[in-house]
């Protein structure tokens, strides 16, 4: 049942490194990160990759697979042949600490610039009363796993580092639509959305979508509403040419 | 080399559930507080529980109240628990769950709009909150936000976000540091760039979770290497319990990567059923006799449960874990398991597809991605995983202090409050209701200090040379000794055990420790996983041997703990705690015995005679008549 799989991954620290190449056993049912684990056990001790839960729960072991950003631990060596190479490297869009690892800081900083969620003074805690179908469309982005995947692979700042200071990522941007989207935030995030954390620069092309392992329509349900939210203020040229071309679910408005 | 060195009020370690309750509760009573974590924030193990948080709000079933939940807490605990843990637990869950709600979290709704709650095992009524099967993402992340939003008050307030509250993630404590007789801070490194660092702080809250990285078959993360429960060991405190450990009835059992990564009991308490290989539901053949009149006795009354609570009893798949567990082990010994080494699990011919894909997001999932298996059309296959450890740091129930003064524990780390088996849901409870209280002991502690330890300059140099002694060495590989640390736990110390196993295990640990002592680490400081796991080695071990230990002392069966040579229940056993210290200098292991204190008198009185009987002594039954009389 096993084989010896090629894999090159990438190793190094402060901002030097280069894709080192290994033979490595493989046994039915594995992950890549059981595989990057089997490295670390038998040819590699100090090799660096982050994981908590090997479950696709906890949004850890980000890493690009092939180029194409992935969780490990979700990623089967079964949808791979067995004479092809696989390439793992560090997600591209943060600083490299070592190996696999990165610096995810801006994610943190982002999170923290977002207002918190702001429920009216008179509602005690046990008062709350809310429908599933309310509750139903930020239930689906607090399906989040933080895996910062989708602002890894957001084309805004993936090769853009300048444009880091004026946009939150699809992570964060979701975020303002959740609270926006919450039965009882009283909180206005419209303009802030749009002049602080940056939903303009957004264009939909739905790359975050694509990779969010948690499978939420990141565009279609938080960042083309946020949009139209925004609009009744400001004009938005994205959000007329959105409308047009993309299918849209769960959108509507709070008001 | 430079140690980078902090003065706080309250240190937490660990960023689960219990530690950030806590975290919040010492900022919110306006105590400068850090979080120290081994992972990123918001990666606590708490993100992989999955059925809910129990709490007895009655929204589905109005005749739930805190003595129902009390009464099921201590009959799952087969009569062992702290008794005033329990009750705490049960009368503060509500409150705790309504909190999280005004702080953003989003529960699932009943149709009058309140918070829904779902059955599980052990538990009367439905009782947990939950949202979907990933409560346990949405309470760590509802306190993560509530951590930035405290971080965003201080920075309107004083200019720094991080004046009051201050997460340290990625950041490992090897020991804490004492001046006399109390804490004065503890010592760990960056797992970043393996720089060590110096918290100077009166009061530590162990917030650490457990020890599953010690089995082979556990549905723990990598965290849980027994940080806390050897920390506490080494700084003087108490480990009680130890010997309780939960084997959680259901674990993926293939493929092999994926061994013992969870399937949450919401299966079954959504109306999953468990088959063996003749396609017979076994679990009416394994009803205990202290449940016999609580469950149903055929499959037709079993079923009608789900619709008709109040004329029906609950089917045999939502017994405790425990019973569960071994039933399920029991079936596979007997030949009777699913080709992969299972049972069968099936809600494929239960619940509509579209149903179980609503109520069972994850698990859907997981199945999907990781076993090719849809489970809205086939059966799932399923057996025990190591899960949860119910011992751990004795404290006092009010207050999460531990013996040592300035040492406090809330969560899976402390002991207690599940006695000898934790029902599903009363976890996430326990972190929110615990967590609380040892953020307000640690605060009331401080409060009441006339000084400020301080750390002796020995101890530090103590503590380095020890978390760098393995990149110093040229020894053997960690992973070797760890993984020969899991399969001894898994085969000797497992969900049934006997004396000549438990005394094999003994002996090998005692190997295994003389081997840790030599193993290294090559490569540098920056962010290295075989020098991180060299340092884990030495919790693991230690707690390793408290496990062991007191597995061979309790000659009786009960709850997360079954002895093949002793397969009853005694109470004689159930008055009685075996109590795990260190020796001074760390090496080896000590168990004593200790009285279990008598229930007060107006708990006791909430339960029945004959249930009573079935599990207390003939001299407590006379105390309970007497109390009964008066």
């Amino acid at each position: 049942m096993g084989y010896k799989a090629k894999f090159r991954v990438w190793r190094g620290e402060g901002g030097e490194g280069k894709l080192e190449d290994f033979t490595v056993e493989v046994n039915e049912g594995e992950v890549v990160l059981d595989i990057i684990h089997r490295l670390q056990a038998t040819q590699a001790p100090d090799l660096a990759v982050r994981w908590n839960c090997k479950a696709g729960k906890c949004g850890s072991c980000s890493m690009e697979i092939n180029g194409k950003p992935r969780l490990g631990c979700m990623t089967r060596m079964s949808t791979f042949t067995e004479d092809e190479t696989i390439t793992v490297t560090p997600m591209r869009t943060f600083p490299v600490i070592k190996d696999l690892v990165t610096d995810v800081s801006f994610n943190y900083q982002k999170a923290r610039e977002i207002p918190s969620f702001t429920p009216p003074a008179s509602v005690k805690p046990g008062e709350y009363r809310m429908q599933q179908i309310d509750v139903e469309r930020s239930q689906e982005f607090r399906k989040c796993i933080e895996c910062f995947m989708c602002n890894n692979v957001c084309h805004v700042i993936r090769d853009h580092e300048e444009n880091k200071t004026n946009f939150a990522g699809p992570r964060f941007l979701m975020r303002i639509a959740e609270l926006d989207m919450h039965p009882y935030d009283v909180a206005d995030r419209k303009d802030a959305a749009q002049e602080e954390h940056g939903l303009g620069y957004c264009n939909i092309t739905k790359c975050c979508t694509e990779v969010c392992p948690e499978h939420i329509k990141i565009t279609d349900n938080a960042l083309i509403p946020m949009k139209e939210r925004v609009v009744d203020r400001k004009y938005d040229p994205l959000v007329w040419l959105g409308s047009k071309i993309f299918k849209r679910s769960g959108s509507g408005s709070k008001g | 080399m430079e140690i980078e060195r902090h003065e706080y009020d309250v240190v937490v370690i660990g960023a689960g559930g219990a530690g950030l309750r806590a975290a919040i509760e010492a900022r919110q009573q306006g105590k400068r507080t850090a979080i120290v974590c081994k992972s990123l924030f918001g990666k606590a193990h708490t993100v992989m529980a999955e059925g809910g948080a129990a709490a007895a709000m009655g929204n589905v079933n109005s005749d739930d109240n805190w003595m129902v939940h009390f009464r099921d807490t201590m009959r799952g605990g087969k009569f062992l628990n702290n008794w005033r843990m329990a009750e705490l637990h049960a009368k503060e869950a509500p409150d705790r769950v309504w909190e999280l709600e005004a702080w953003g979290a989003l529960f699932d709704r009943t149709k009058d709009g309140k918070i829904s709650q779902r059955n599980f095992g052990g538990h009367e009524y439905p009782r947990l909150a939950h949202v979907g099967d990933r409560t346990g993402l949405e309470l760590i992340r509802t306190l993560q936000q509530r951590v930035v939003a405290l971080q965003q008050e201080d920075e309107k307030l004083h200019g720094d976000a991080e004046a009051y509250i201050k997460v340290f993630q990625e950041c490992t404590i090897t020991r804490l540091l004492k001046s006399g007789d109390a804490v004065s801070g503890a010592f760990g490194y960056w797992r970043e760039n393996g720089r060590l660092i110096l918290f100077d702080a009166p009061a530590v809250v162990l917030a650490t979770g457990g020890i599953g990285k010690s089995y082979v078959v556990t549905s723990n993360s990598w965290e849980y290497t027994g940080d806390g429960h050897a920390l506490a060991l080494l700084a003087g405190a108490k480990l009680i319990n130890m010997e309780f450990i939960q084997f959680h009835p259901t674990g993926m059992v293939w493929p092999p990567s994926v061994r013992g990564i969870l399937v949450t009991e919401s299966v079954r308490g959504d109306g999953g059923v468990l088959r063996n290989s003749e396609g017979k539901r076994f679990m009416f053949d394994y009803i205990p006799d202290v449940f016999k009149d609580k469950y149903a006795t055929t499959e037709e009354e079993g079923d009608r449960w789900y619709t008709d609570q109040a004329n029906n009893r609950r089917p045999p798949e939502l017994l405790p874990r425990d019973e569960v567990a071994r039933a399920i082990n029991a079936e596979v010994k007997a030949g009777r398991g699913s080709p992969q080494g299972g049972v069968y699990l099936d809600v494929s011919t239960r619940l509509p597809a579209a149903e179980i894909v609503r109520r069972l997001p994850s698990m859907h999932h997981q199945f999907k991605e990781l076993a090719d298996v849809d489970i809205t059309k086939e059966p799932m296959q399923v057996g025990p995983t190591c899960h949860y450890i119910m011992g751990g740091v004795e404290v006092d129930a009010d207050t999460g202090a531990a013996a040592v003064p300035g040492l406090f524990a809330a969560g899976e780390v402390s002991g207690g409050m599940h006695g000898s088996n934790r029902l599903g849901g009363n976890s996430l409870s326990d972190l929110l209701v615990f967590g609380r209280r040892a953020g307000a002991g640690a605060a009331a502690y401080v409060d009441g200090l006339k000084a400020r330890p301080a750390v002796s300059e020995d101890s530090v140099a103590a503590a380095k040379a020890e978390a760098l002694a393995p990149l110093e060495r040229a020894g053997e590989n960690p992973y070797e000794v760890h993984q020969e640390l899991q399969r001894t736990m898994n085969e000797l110390v497992g969900i049934i055990r006997n004396a000549d196993e438990v005394s094999q295990a003994l002996e090998a640990v005692e190997k295994l420790k003389e081997r840790a002592k030599g193993v290294g680490a090559a490569g540098g400081r920056i962010y290295n996983p075989g020098w991180h796991l060299a340092l884990d080695l030495r919790n693991m071990l230690l707690v390793s041997e408290c496990v062991a230990r007191a597995a061979l002392l309790r000659e009786e069966s009960r709850g997360g703990h079954t002895r093949d040579d002793f397969p009853g229940m005694s109470a004689e056993w159930r008055r009685k705690l075996l109590v795990c210290g260190a020796s001074p200098d760390g090496s080896s292991i000590t168990v004593e015995e200790k009285v279990q204190p008598a229930m007060r008198g107006d708990l006791i009185k909430l339960f029945d005679r004959a249930e009573l009987k079935k599990y207390i002594t003939e001299e407590e039954l006379a105390d309970f008549d007497a109390l009964v009389r008066e």
